[in-house]
């Protein structure tokens, strides 16, 4: 089953308004940062490598705020998204 | 929100730990205000699914009583997977079909909804949709917090932080340093739906019964843990690795899930079922050693913001409830003195000590370490299993005698005598 299809199946509210609760630091720590962890430990695959302009985009709203990029690098700030948004589990 | 709200107590997150600490405190009196980032109780919340019943005792009258739970477990297995194969064994105990049930398969989502409607009825006020940023401070002192709301500032005499494995509230007061990737895993896990009878066949049960299994060994180098929990008309399968391990390997968790589902021995359980949702969340899986401070002036910390996770028994909301109803409990003694620094509060530490929740944390505080440094007894040893029960099924002709001989062999090979004493003796003193 592809990952798209997955999270198709999960309930979110995306904050329009509000943007991305997750937002890379520095992106020029991305530019020299070897391993990119980020683009493989995230299971929803949030973060993305725009081989155009060689930056990290961040599709935060597929992200189900488990917190795995957070711990992974540091280069990350990661808040919850606003009170009321983000995920919201049917089954849990 | 007004500008001076006031409580006796702030429970920041509605999970197990927080809403056992609202619903202790509401009974007792106490004006209790539960702050959820989610827009209802639950829904932010993941687990494999497996709840302890115990626990609930001074909690509700009655357990499962009307609550939602999906089936009472009386069958729990364990295997052991190397690439193609298996090796299990299992506990079915007809005392497990006995009221009050020891556990059961829950929905988060569901379970946690319900015990904030319980901590509604006991007089505690649930806020939703509501993120708590920081704390508030005065002279050092945790005098309430602030939300997310306009002029969302609560007070109160003490804060209960049970903002689960994230604990961006016990960081942002530096009771805990930074979380590293050994100590905690992340796990992704998939809802299947499947028609109840074709569970109820399957794994051989009746309709109310469940069974869990538990997988570990070679298939994931040894690395990942994996469960199948049958549920009502769905199946709960995950599987979760250390982050450190994840990094380390380039993995991406949604390739482990999907991996678990092709292994023979799980595959025939899942067929033709429905995904109905897809959770990924961390565990903290540190344990003891890991454990941030439990208090500080005005503050408390339960649940899985304390790294309070049993790994090897599985066991974790259990001990959130636990330390929910430790925290309360404190609070109602101190209450009495009017006295909430962290010298009196530290009377918690004291009460979670005399529990199971540090006794248990404590007896296995070497296991994470032990796992990371001795990789080979997760994939070594579930392989030479694995190829030990292969030799001594298999009827080819070959003397039983023989056969043993093939499988010593294979061990000193792989593994060596010295280092098997060695693995049995750090096993021991670990887990014994």
């Amino acid at each position: 089953m592809r990952l798209e299809d997955k999270l198709y199946l999960d309930g979110y509210k995306t904050d329009e308004t509000g943007g991305s609760h997750l937002v890379i630091k520095d992106t020029s720590v991305c530019d020299s940062c070897e391993l990119k962890q980020c683009l493989f430990v995230c299971a929803c695959a949030v973060y993305e490598l725009n081989e155009n302009t060689g930056l990290i985009e961040i599709n935060y709203a597929a992200c189900v705020e488990c917190g795995t990029c957070r711990i992974a690098c540091d280069n990350i700030d990661w808040r919850y998204p606003r009170g009321g948004f983000g995920i919201a589990y049917k089954f849990g | 929100m007004s500008a001076k709200l006031k409580y006796d107590v702030i429970v920041v997150g509605a999970g197990p730990a927080g809403l056992a600490a609202a619903i202790v405190l509401a009974k007792a009196g106490v004006r209790v205000i539960v702050i959820e980032r989610g827009r209802f109780p639950g829904s932010k919340n993941v687990m494999g699914g497996v709840f302890y019943s115990d626990c609930m005792k001074g909690i509700v009258d009655e357990f499962p009583g009307d609550a939602p739970v999906e089936r009472h477990v009386i069958d729990q297995r364990i295997w052991i997977l190397d690439q193609d194969s298996s090796v299990g064994f299992n506990h079915k105990n007809e005392l497990f079909n006995k009221k009050p049930y020891n556990c059961h398969t829950v929905f988060r989502a569901k379970l946690d909804k319900w015990l904030a409607g319980e901590a509604e009825k006991a007089g505690a006020l649930i806020i939703n949709s509501t993120v708590v940023k920081e704390p508030l401070l005065k002279n050092g002192k945790v005098i309430g917090v602030k939300t997310d709301r306009p002029q969302g500032n609560v007070f109160a005499n003490c804060v209960i932080a049970a903002d689960g494995v994230n604990s961006l509230f016990a960081k942002s007061l530096g009771l805990r340093k930074k979380i590293e990737p050994d100590t905690v895993a992340i796990a992704v896990k998939e809802v299947i739906g499947l028609d109840e009878q074709v569970i109820n066949d399957r794994f051989n049960v009746k309709s109310s019964e469940g069974v869990t299994i538990e997988m570990t060994g070679s298939y994931f180098n040894g690395e990942a843990m994996a469960f199948l929990y049958t549920n009502k008309k769905s199946l709960s399968l995950g599987v979760g690795m250390v982050l450190k391990d994840v990094i380390s390997h380039k993995i991406n968790p949604n390739d482990l899930i999907e991996q678990l589902k092709e292994h023979p021995s799980v595959a025939p359980f899942i067929e033709g079922g429905q995904t109905k949702e897809f959770l990924a969340h961390l565990i903290p899986e540190g344990g003891y050693k890991a454990m941030p401070k439990l208090v500080g002036n005005g503050v408390m910390i339960a649940g899985d913001a304390a790294m309070m996770v049993d790994a090897i028994h599985r066991e974790g909301s259990n001990l959130a409830i636990t330390s929910g109803k430790l925290a309360a409990e404190t609070y109602l003694e101190v209450s009495r003195q009017g006295d909430f620094s962290e010298k009196s509060l530290s009377l918690y530490v004291k009460k979670l000590q005399d529990s199971f929740v540090m006794k248990d944390l404590k007896k296995y505080k070497g296991v994470p370490r032990l796992l990371q440094t001795n990789k080979n007894l997760l994939l070594h040893y579930p392989k030479l299993l694995n190829q030990a029960a292969f030799e001594m099924l298999k009827v080819d002709g070959i003397s039983k005698k023989e056969k043993e001989k093939i499988i010593w062999k294979n061990v000193k090979q792989e593994i060596g005598i010295g280092h098997l004493v060695r693995d049995l003796f750090k096993l021991w003193r670990n887990m014994g």
